[in-house]
């Protein structure tokens, strides 16, 4: 999460002192990012040393102190808005090292591992629909971050869901060889 | 008081011989009123049988299927089809209106069967449609509606009277996710004011609704998810 340019964004409504900005940011993510006014003055030293903010007053960063956004802000944060995030490292591939080492360990049943991993994603889905049921019907803020991660974790479901699905194939026609992990992992290890 | 619908060791299986097929072994699935249950599992894992035979339109092979605490195997074939029009409520993937009656029509058809008065039926079918938010649209035949529309139609239709159980397959599968939630809101509200409702679907954003989980594999209930726990700890816990 950029806060820098969260802070740019509520400024193209007009001039704000830092605490303010703080509790806007606050709200405006439906109170799931907490942000320590610290950081938000830190960050807004920083913009100003960069020019992409401008304050009335000497450098100093005092509670009253009204921020702008400058035109160079104004363009920094159009062009972010168009730009792709950079890729996270998906959670998703400790998983799929875990599936993969399920199908080599004798003895484990691949299907039921799968099934535990699917039951613990659809639990966290359940807590998180539970709050979008209950708190986010009328704030957008909130609403958009929630559906962001149940689709997320609904995407890992469906490559359980794909995965069970070829191991049953597999199951299916024993004398197939399965993948074999040492040839996997380096596309996660090269990432690390 | 006795739970809304009860499976007991239920097994359904078609054919016989080589072309045997176990659709369903042993499932055993307690649902209360007020609770709605998730059934998850890929296709042919018997979540439209265990759903056809909860709903009393399929024989279970071996097992007991108790509706509101009636065993369907000691009931006459009328009070099983009286039941089913009083009692129970179906939602299908593709909605099944009839084209030639309007909203209120559709939602007060059950009723009509059941032998209400024509007047009665389509007041309380309208008070269903008002429920849902579709008093506008009562008028409406099927093909003038939206899918999201047309589904509302089908869950009031459902909700209608005085039924307990509503029972669901894939409801939302034709639709948007923003059609598809709203939906998804329609039965848990349903459930809250005191429904037991069951829904059948492979989608786990849809299944997230439900108080509770069931996975079917290969016809056999492999596991369920635990009541979902308060949201704090999700929210405000330690950032990664």
């Amino acid at each position: 999460m950029s806060v820098r340019h969260a802070l740019l964004a509520l400024l193209t409504e007009g001039p704000k002192f830092g605490l303010k900005l703080q509790q806007e940011f606050e709200s405006r993510t439906g109170e799931v990012w907490p942000l320590n006014v610290g950081q938000v003055y830190t960050t807004l030293q920083r913009l100003e040393r960069d020019g992409l903010v401008e304050s009335d007053g000497d450098g100093g960063a005092g509670p009253q102190k009204d921020f702008r956004i400058t035109a160079t802000g104004q363009r920094e944060l159009e062009q972010w808005l168009q730009t792709p995030p950079e890729a996270d490292i998906p959670p998703r591939h400790e998983l799929v090292i875990k599936v993969l080492v399920a199908l080599r360990v004798p003895g484990v049943d691949v299907h039921q591992v799968i099934q535990a991993h699917r039951r613990q994603l659809v639990e966290v889905m359940q807590r998180y629909t539970r709050v979008k049921a209950e708190a986010a019907e009328h704030d957008l803020g909130l609403a958009l971050i929630l559906d962001a991660e149940l689709f997320r974790l609904e995407g890992v479901v469906r490559w359980l869901d794909a995965a069970d699905a070829r191991v049953g194939q597999l199951d299916a026609k024993p004398d197939s060889i399965p993948v074999d992990v040492s040839d996997s992992p380096n596309i996660v290890a090269s990432r690390r | 008081m006795s739970p809304m619908l009860e499976l007991r060791g239920v097994s359904k299986v078609y054919g016989s011989g080589p072309t045997e097929v176990n659709a369903l072994q042993d499932v055993s699935l307690s649902v209360d009123r007020g609770e709605m249950v998730a059934v998850m599992g890929p296709s042919g894992s018997g979540k439209s049988t265990l759903l056809t035979i909860a709903g009393s339109l399929e024989e279970a092979s071996s097992g007991d299927v108790l509706v509101g605490g009636s065993d369907l195997r000691t009931m006459s074939a009328d009070d099983r089809a009286r039941l089913r029009r009083r009692s129970i409520g179906y939602v299908f993937q593709d909605f099944n209106l009839l084209a030639g009656l309007t909203a209120t029509e559709n939602v007060a058809l059950p009723l009509e069967l059941d032998g209400h008065e024509s007047g009665v039926a389509h007041a309380k079918g309208l008070e269903a449609l008002r429920t849902l938010g579709l008093a506008d649209r009562a008028s409406h035949f099927p093909d003038d509606l939206s899918g999201g529309e047309r589904q509302r139609v089908a869950i009031a239709r459902a909700m209608v009277g005085n039924r307990q159980l509503l029972l669901a397959d894939e409801p939302s599968g034709a639709l948007d996710s923003v059609n598809g939630e709203a939906v998804m809101r329609l039965l848990r509200d349903a459930c809250k004011r005191g429904m037991a409702g069951v829904v059948v679907t492979h989608d786990a954003q849809l299944a997230a609704w439900a108080d509770r989980v069931v996975f079917l594999r290969d016809g056999r209930m492999v596991d369920d998810t635990m009541p979902p726990k308060g949201p704090e700890s999700l929210l405000f816990g330690p950032e990664k």
